[in-house]
């Protein structure tokens, strides 16, 4: 991992895409590094386009500014790809990630100024099977735990079965079926281009 | 060692609330400091201190709960943000009058108008000459380790002023970020038991407090706070130390970010300071002697030591997160530079005024003000300008 | 705190902070008649000692004997409300001109 790791959440208000950086902070704080999770905030409204972001370093952050030249991009709902520039500033050395349905000339084309690496993901598909209802966030941060690299695959499952254990102490029925999520998320994140 | 966790700045306060388990805390939501008493209010529910929390109707009536309880003798502390200030206004004067050390969090956001819930010091600079000690905190470490020394040092037989400790709402106050918690017992040592030598339920000693104090006397009382509030600089220091015998963690006036050989000097507050100093450090990476004095105490201002703290320098830029709108400068800057007169310092100084209602601040921000003091004429035609603004500057 | 240390020379290094009042019913060492704007007079010759007057008064300005007897105004306490002159049946109190 290089020191410091810039991450940004594209997603609609409702959707956990601010919770869904707070649980990476909080996977990479349990592995040791030092972190920063915070939503950059708006008129709050279910539905609206929000912003969240990341910065993951293995040294102290002093930096408090939102991220514009981002190392990844996820993006938690593939119909912000036409009203938002979600790559705007993201670096092509990184990778963006996308929850989406639509096929990879779609994708390509919609993100054609782009140069690096897309990433699609079928989190409503894993959510459901996994889980029965669809929650985004789930497949979508061990989606780009992938992608980064920020930590292996191992350490992140270890530390979310803790999590979980711990956040859902008063029904451990659903714990499986969360591992069940990030593990599909894991063997199904395809690379588009 | 202390314990490693990962907190919001309003996380962080208010464990720092529970860790000092206050007597009373009085206070009414606002955006960004509404978490405080949302999460204290838990800790009460949950037993895990013996506070009484008081949920009052206004801001006003908080800040005159956290008055009557602290008269009659209870640790009382407090939080608000911006417009709920506002709306405390006349009690805060009240407040530090009676000589109460009462300890609020102050979550710095934007004054309304036109409405706006982001961060920016007009709240905190509104309350400058109130006679309130003011701290300010970089980040969530800070905001915790100040809280944790607030009441000590607002306690003190020296002082007996209220004091606000800062942080940048949003910024910090809603960013997850490291810290590392000192352990309760060891905080609970460090606090220690409030032990005030007058107050209203002491029935052995009874006492009237608030009394009427006119031209013959509000004089001398302003200059007792006066005498107080210097004094404070002491104590600050005093407690600071030995907060770092217990956690290392060292704590002065301001901090100075490789400053001894520094030849352009940021002089700035809370969250900007850590961006300053990675804007120092890409600076320095292709050779320019760039440094950060961050301003931790604001009231009582140490003007004559940081005038020689920067009495090396070759220009200064002092970043103002609040407009003063005098036509003149911020109120950070004309403290500054009031301060370098005195030691008749000449270095050439500018104001930005920048970060307004939220308005983002980058390391290229930050860069660009490196750039120009790299630039500046002994004598800076206009020294009061904006960083950030669309159009002209 | 007792008037001779508290006064309008008093520095401010002498003052309580906050000016706060450590000292329970200390108001009688205070010379407030100087608020005085109007002036009650006792006649003694038609003064019948009925006893109404010293009662009403809000500032004790009366001082009363052991034998219930009332004596002439202590002006250092006197406000002056006339409420005393109002009451008194006998028109033994008069407003100064």
């Amino acid at each position: 991992m290089d020191n410091l790791i810039e991450i940004r959440w594209h997603g609609r208000g409702g959707q956990g895409a601010k919770t869904a950086s707070l649980l990476l902070a909080d996977a990479a704080f349990n592995t040791g590094k030092y972190i920063q999770g915070f939503p950059e905030y708006g008129p709050e409204r279910m539905g609206a386009p929000i912003t969240a972001y990341n910065r993951i370093s293995n040294t102290p952050i002093t930096i408090h500014s939102n991220i514009y030249e981002p190392d990844y991009v996820v993006v938690v709902d593939d119909t912000l790809l036409e009203s938002v520039n979600v790559a705007a500033g993201l670096k092509e050395t990184g990778a963006i990630v996308i929850n989406t349905t639509k096929d990879n000339e779609y994708l390509k084309n919609v993100l054609k100024d782009y140069k690096g690496e897309i990433y699609k993901i079928d989190a409503r598909k894993i959510s459901i099977e996994a889980l029965g209802k669809y929650f985004p966030n789930t497949p979508m941060l061990a989606a780009i735990v992938k992608v980064s690299k920020i930590m292996t695959e191992e350490e992140f499952l270890n530390d979310m079965i803790g999590s979980f254990k711990h956040k859902f102490a008063k029904k451990p029925e659903v714990i499986d079926g969360n591992m069940k999520a990030l593990q599909m998320a894991l063997e199904q994140v395809e690379k588009v281009n | 060692m202390g314990i490693r966790e990962r907190l919001s700045g309003n996380e962080a306060v208010a464990t720092a609330m529970k860790q000092i388990n206050p007597d009373v805390v009085a206070a009414f939501p606002i955006t960004p400091s509404t978490e405080i008493p949302q999460y204290f209010s838990t800790f009460v529910s949950n037993g895990q201190v013996d506070t009484n929390f008081v949920a009052v109707e206004s801001e006003h009536s908080a800040m005159s709960a956290c008055i009557g309880s602290e008269s009659a003798g209870a640790r009382t502390m407090t939080a608000t943000s911006a417009n709920g200030l506002s709306l405390m206004w006349e009690m805060i004067y009240i407040a530090s009058s009676l000589r109460l050390p009462i300890v609020m969090s102050l979550v710095n956001r934007a004054v309304s108008g036109p409405l706006n819930i982001h961060n920016d010091h007009s709240d905190a600079m509104g309350a400058r000459d109130s006679g309130w000690i003011q701290l300010f905190s970089e980040n969530n470490q800070e905001a915790y380790d100040n809280t944790i020394m607030a009441n000590r040092i607002a306690e003190h037989k020296d002082v007996l002023l209220p004091l606000m400790v800062c942080q940048d709402g949003f910024i910090t106050s809603h960013s997850i970020e490291n810290i590392e918690l000192i352990e309760d017992d060891k905080v609970k040592e460090f606090v220690g038991k409030y032990t005030p030598e007058h107050y209203l339920l002491d029935s052995e000693n009874p006492m009237a407090v608030g009394p009427l104090d006119l031209q013959a006397y509000l004089f001398e009382h302003k200059a007792q706070q006066a005498i107080a509030m210097k004094n404070a600089k002491k104590v600050i220091l005093e407690v600071a130390e030995e907060f770092e015998k217990m956690t290392g963690r060292k704590y002065g006036l301001f901090e100075e970010y490789k400053l001894e050989d520094a030849e352009y000097v940021i002089v700035c507050m809370n969250s900007t300071a850590g961006t300053a100093k990675a804007a120092a450090d890409e600076l320095r990476a292709n050779g320019v002697k760039a440094g950060v004095l961050k301003v931790r105490v604001f009231r009582p201002f140490p003007g004559e030591e940081i005038a020689k703290a920067l009495s090396k320098a070759k220009a200064v830029a002092v970043l103002d997160k609040a407009d003063s709108l005098n036509g003149q400068g911020g109120a950070l800057y004309e403290d500054v530079v009031s301060g370098m007169y005195n030691e008749k310092l000449t270095i050439p100084t500018i104001n930005y005024v920048y970060g307004i209602g939220g308005r983002d601040t980058t390391v290229n921000d930050i860069k660009s003000v490196y750039s120009d003091l790299e630039k500046l004429e002994s004598k800076p035609e206009n020294p009061y300008r904006y960083l950030g603004l669309r159009g002209d500057k | 705190m007792t008037e001779d240390k508290l006064n309008p020379k008093t520095p401010y290094q002498d003052l309580t902070i906050g000016g706060n009042i450590y000292t329970a019913g200390n108001a009688k060492e205070f010379k407030t008649g100087d608020w005085r704007s109007q002036k009650p007079i006792w006649i003694p010759e038609k003064c019948k000692q009925c006893g109404l007057c010293w009662p009403v008064c809000p500032d004790d300005a009366i001082p009363v004997t052991k034998d219930k007897k009332r004596t002439d105004f202590n002006y250092d306490a006197c406000k002056g409300c006339m409420v005393c002159a109002k009451v008194c049946p006998f028109k033994a109190i008069e407003k100064e001109v």
